[in-house]
């Protein structure tokens, strides 16, 4: 719990629930999940496969609606608001990093990091580059990502979730696509680059080697975290 | 072959379609499209064609020499037997209009005296046909002359099956019945595949009688096999003459154009078909990628995974065939009536009344859907033939691949350009001139996604600069998704410039028509009188004191360089110095020309025989004249030459004598004066108003088919872009959720989805609006000179570039609404779900 006087938590998860139908009747993935990040903190989620970490991510993001609890995201909830108003707020405090990268294919590496930034009208110039050059990009701002390899396409995505310095960085398996060598790097300058910018930063990964790289650690079984 | 492989491939593959609905759907229309389309047009071929052959049977006798009255009119049976005596080939012939009492329309009665009819007639009396109950004769039976059935009464009336069976419905009327006319009852009728469509075939004694022409003939048709007497034919029938046969045009020569842009417009929507099949089962393909990588990494061959495939298109073909045939039958049945108008108005050509289907036309559209199923799918097949096994799977093959072609795409529009040019400079003929659009066309449409590549990568830069991150990636991502939807938007484009193309021709012909039938009509009644009838015009003409000026119109035909050719002769008057439409004209053409020393000629006979003004025109029958002048002459199957009427009767004694264009003071009497004339038996008459609006009728309807096919082709353009959009709409969650994920509401992708395609299809319109023009051109300066022998000033309208391209973008919009709607219904978790487990 926070004090009166503690900043505003960047993200507070409180009570989710959330459950999925299924051909053998409903299944319940969340049954009541708290958590809350402090400015620069990092956690690392981890869990069994089907254990809800990317559900629990995805509602943190709000990318989807719990069925029940509240997310605040910079101290403001999600419950109420819809679509526009939801992705207002990731638009302006969230950094969303995932397994496949998600880029988008028709933009460059240097539209793609930009991409974020300009949406939410925080574009600068010299910290996009200066991000460019941190993350091994320079002289490949004009390709497209598929030219790129995987590790390469994961630092444009990390890029793109760092450029509008946004308080929250959220992470799914953001190396469960590379070899341990490029998942290192990727995860060195991700953690790099975080603690840089102030952002708190949730990882879900399966790695315990990497989760033990990070600042915390949660376990997410049957639903609960541990 | 390892059939028990086969099968499980061929359950494999095909379970694709079962989650895919909407994709089976698109290669279902886009073959059924292609296929229904082209049969359609093909169908109404074949019926005109059908058409042309009877009518050419019925014409046979009509275009025999002949002996005529000397006056015009009938001509004394009596002659018959002196000018057999004598060694005249002669057979006398009853040709006229029939009318029967509660039919909708007149027959053609024919009377023929059968033992002295030329075999030349082509009426084949006692032929092959049907008996008396209607059951189908022998035709390889021997004719069985049977004079005495058809000659004593009660005599028999042959009639073509298909004319007995509309009496049938009409007026309740089979085999063995007799028909009521005015002048009694005809002899039974008995249905004959001898008698041409429309046209009642009796003795010459029966005839007389219905015709109320006892003892008199219309004509006397004269055995061109057989010789002729040495005996002048003043002394043993001063009162006949011999008249030329009747130069008749060969409806299926004339027509040949009108087909052969029927067959073009069918091509293009089989095209247009194709694309959509094209797109569906290259998509179909790269879906199944994994799968089929997957069949051969289990162990089964390429070829077996190759027969699958084209089983699975085999099957997919022949359900889409039958259904298009069905389709195609459909839309043919509804254009028959406008193509049966074309076919009248533009050439006075013999229409198709009906439409049918035979077995063999079954088997045509099921091979044409299969043969179009092969081509829209060769390209997938290769592909899987080649495809390595352990290759990784690439969900973004399609689109990779696409770009290695660009170049290739690239060069071949050069290279079709290069033709189209070359056509157009070189080319003569109307098959140059379709293969001329043909390779503009396709040109244009594989030059399009190049075109729209640059522009969208332009426009991105704008976006980029001015609009922000969102406009930018709209652009870049349209230009990412332009392989997937190049195949539609080239049928769009070739639609919409086809539409352009077509209507700027129709348009610009309707602006030239009108004004040309203004100052051709220039009369304000035009009579005509029957053979027989024309001295008594004469004097209706003269006793009326409204007719200010009698314009007597003289007409004769001659064969000129093997085709049928008209000599009209004129009265020299102010009316026509004034209002005659003369393209080119020699300084005094209308003096020279009035004084039987020159001629004028149509547009149509100047370009076929190459003269120009000053060449001579030779005419049987005197000097070669040269030619003054070269009128306008627009919907004239026939060439033209204008003399004046005395040298007209210099050259032609025989030429009819019975038509006056009348001037008419004040012009608002002319109506009353037009039915009075009209009033008197034997002649009929018309005030200028009437033929205006009947010529306009025609032309409406002549060029009816041409905006229905035009339409036809525009609404599977749509379906292909929509069938395009649907079938991407799941792939492009990968594009847009990501966008979502940073930040913009579901709404606002939405609206920027429904942008993106409309911008596409208004830039397709953008580049189709040229393409239009030049295909306008190409139409009015190449095909219409090669097909008709006349040229078009080319008109071009801006108001209906804006209507189509407002159309087009409209119809872009309705494509989209589907996979919008769908998209927007895409609950967050879905797609939240692409960051899971996208792949």
């Amino acid at each position: 719990m926070k004090d009166a006087a503690a900043p505003t938590p960047p993200l507070a998860l409180e009570g989710l629930r959330k459950t999925y139908p299924s051909p053998e009747g409903p299944v319940e993935v969340l049954r009541g999940v708290s958590l809350a990040l402090a400015p620069g903190e990092s956690l690392a989620l981890t869990g069994e496969s089907g254990s809800g970490k990317s559900t629990l991510l995805h509602l943190a993001a709000g990318l989807d609606a719990a069925d029940a609890g509240e997310v605040r995201i910079a101290g403001r909830s999600l419950t109420g608001l819809r679509d526009a108003g939801r992705a207002r707020l990731r638009r302006d405090h969230v950094g969303l990093v995932f397994q496949q990268f998600n880029l988008a294919p028709s933009l460059t590496v240097a539209s793609n990091i930009a991409f974020q930034a300009r949406l939410a009208g925080r574009a600068d110039r010299a910290w996009t580059a200066a991000l460019v050059a941190r993350l091994g990009l320079a002289g490949l701002e004009r390709r497209y990502p598929e030219q790129l390899s995987g590790g390469q396409q994961q630092r444009v995505a990390i890029g793109r979730a760092l450029a509008a310095r946004p308080g929250l960085v959220l992470a799914d398996e953001p190396t469960g696509a590379l070899d341990e060598a490029a998942s290192d790097a990727v995860l060195d300058l991700l953690l790099e680059l975080a603690a840089e910018t102030g952002a708190a930063l949730l990882m879900v990964t399966h790695s315990p080697r990497l989760a033990g790289r990070l600042g915390g650690r949660a376990h997410l079984r049957a639903g609960r975290l541990e | 072959m390892n059939w028990r492989g086969f099968l499980w491939a061929l359950t494999a593959l095909a379970s694709h379609w079962r989650r895919r609905p909407l994709l089976l759907a698109a290669a279902l229309v886009g073959l059924a499209a292609a296929t229904g389309l082209w049969i359609g047009v093909q169908a109404l071929n074949a019926e005109a064609r059908r058409a042309y052959d009877d009518a050419a049977r019925a014409m046979s006798a009509a275009a025999l020499p002949a002996l005529v009255a000397e006056g015009g009119g009938p001509a004394d049976i009596a002659r018959f037997g002196p000018l057999r005596r004598a060694g005249w080939p002669a057979s006398p012939l009853i040709d006229v209009d029939l009318a029967v009492e509660g039919a909708p329309a007149s027959l053609r009665l024919m009377g023929v005296e059968p033992v002295s009819l030329p075999e030349a007639a082509g009426l084949a009396l006692f032929g092959a046909g049907e008996d008396e109950a209607g059951n189908d004769a022998d035709a390889d039976a021997p004719p069985a002359p049977d004079y005495a059935a058809f000659t004593r009464p009660p005599g028999r009336a042959l009639i073509a099956p298909a004319t007995l069976a509309e009496l049938g419905d009409a007026l309740g009327v089979g085999a063995g019945d007799r028909l009521a006319t005015p002048r009694g009852e005809t002899p039974p009728l008995v249905a004959s595949a001898a008698a041409a469509p429309g046209v009642l075939i009796m003795d010459f004694g029966f005839a007389q009688r219905l015709a109320g022409m006892e003892g008199r003939t219309t004509r006397f048709l004269l055995d061109p096999d057989a010789e002729l007497p040495a005996a002048p034919l003043s002394d043993i029938a001063p009162d006949l003459r011999r008249a030329a046969p009747r130069a008749a045009a060969d409806p299926a020569q004339l027509t040949e154009s009108f087909h052969l842009n029927l067959t073009a417009f069918g091509f293009l929507a089989f095209a247009v078909g194709l694309f959509i099949a094209h797109g569906a089962v290259g998509l179909a393909f790269e879906q199944r990628r994994g799968l089929m990588r997957s069949l051969r990494a289990c162990g089964l061959p390429a070829w077996t995974l190759c027969a699958a495939l084209g089983a699975e298109l085999l099957v997919l073909a022949l359900l889409a065939g039958v259904a298009g045939i069905a389709g195609g039958a459909t839309v043919a049945a509804a254009l028959l009536p406008d193509v049966a108008a074309s076919l009248r108005g533009l050439y006075d050509a013999p229409a198709p009344d009906a439409l049918s289907l035979p077995l063999s036309w079954w088997l045509w559209g099921l091979g044409m859907s299969v043969a179009g199923a092969a081509v829209a799918s060769g390209g997938a097949l290769w592909k899987a033939a080649r495809m390595p096994v352990l290759d990784s799977a690439r969900p973004e093959a399609w689109f990779a691949a696409a770009r290695r072609a660009r170049a290739r795409q690239g060069a071949l529009a050069g290279a079709l350009a290069v033709v189209a040019a070359g056509l157009a400079v070189w080319g003569e003929g109307l098959v140059a001139g379709f293969a001329m659009i043909g390779a503009m066309l396709g040109a244009a449409a594989l030059a399009l996604p190049l075109a729209l590549g640059a522009a969208l990568a332009g426009l991105q830069g704008l976006a980029d600069r001015r609009w922000g991150p969102l406009a930018a990636w709209m652009a870049a991502d349209a230009r990412q998704q332009l392989p997937g939807l190049s195949l539609a938007l080239m049928a769009l484009m070739i639609a919409l410039a086809a539409n352009v193309g077509v209507g700027s021709m129709v348009d610009g012909f309707r602006l030239t028509f009108e004004s040309w039938l203004e100052d051709r009509l220039a009369a304000e009644v035009y009579a005509e009188a029957e053979p027989g009838a024309a001295p008594r015009l004469a004097a209706l003409i003269a006793a009326d004191p409204r007719i200010s000026a009698d314009l007597p119109e003289w007409r004769a035909e001659t064969v000129l360089d093997g085709a049928p050719v008209e000599l009209r002769g004129f009265a020299d008057h102010a009316t026509w110095r004034r209002r005659w439409p003369l393209l080119e004209a020699a300084p005094g053409a209308w003096d020279r020309v009035a004084a039987g020393q020159g001629a004028m000629i149509s547009e149509q006979l100047a370009r076929r025989l190459d003269l120009g003004l000053g060449d001579p025109l030779a005419l049987a029958g005197g000097a070669a004249l040269p030619v003054a002048a070269i009128f306008a002459d627009y919907g004239n199957p026939r060439g033209q030459v204008r003399l004046s009427n005395a040298a007209l009767a210099a050259r032609a004694p025989e030429a009819e004598r019975g038509r006056h264009a009348l001037r008419v003071t004040p012009p608002e009497a002319a109506e009353a004066v037009a039915a009075e004339l009209d009033a008197a038996e034997g002649v009929s008459a018309m005030e200028q108003g009437s033929i205006r609006a009947l010529s306009s009728r025609i032309f409406e309807r002549t060029f009816a088919v041409t905006g229905a096919l035009n339409t036809l082709t525009f609404g599977v353009a749509g379906i292909a872009l929509a069938t395009a959009l649907l079938s991407l709409s799941a792939a492009r969650l990968p594009q847009t959720a990501p966008v979502w994920a940073m930040g913009t509401s579901r709404r606002r992708l939405a609206a920027m989805e429904l942008g993106r395609i409309m911008g596409l299809a208004l830039l397709t319109a953008m580049l189709a609006t040229p393409l239009g023009v030049a295909l306008a051109w190409a139409l009015v300066a190449v095909v219409n000179v090669a097909a008709f022998g006349w040229r078009l000033p080319l008109h071009v309208f801006p108001a209906d570039w804006l209507r189509l391209a407002a159309l087009a973008v409209a119809a872009a919009g309705l494509a989209a609404a589907i996979p919008l709607a769908g998209f927007l219904r895409t609950s967050p978790a879905a797609l939240a779900k692409v960051f899971a487990d996208e792949r």
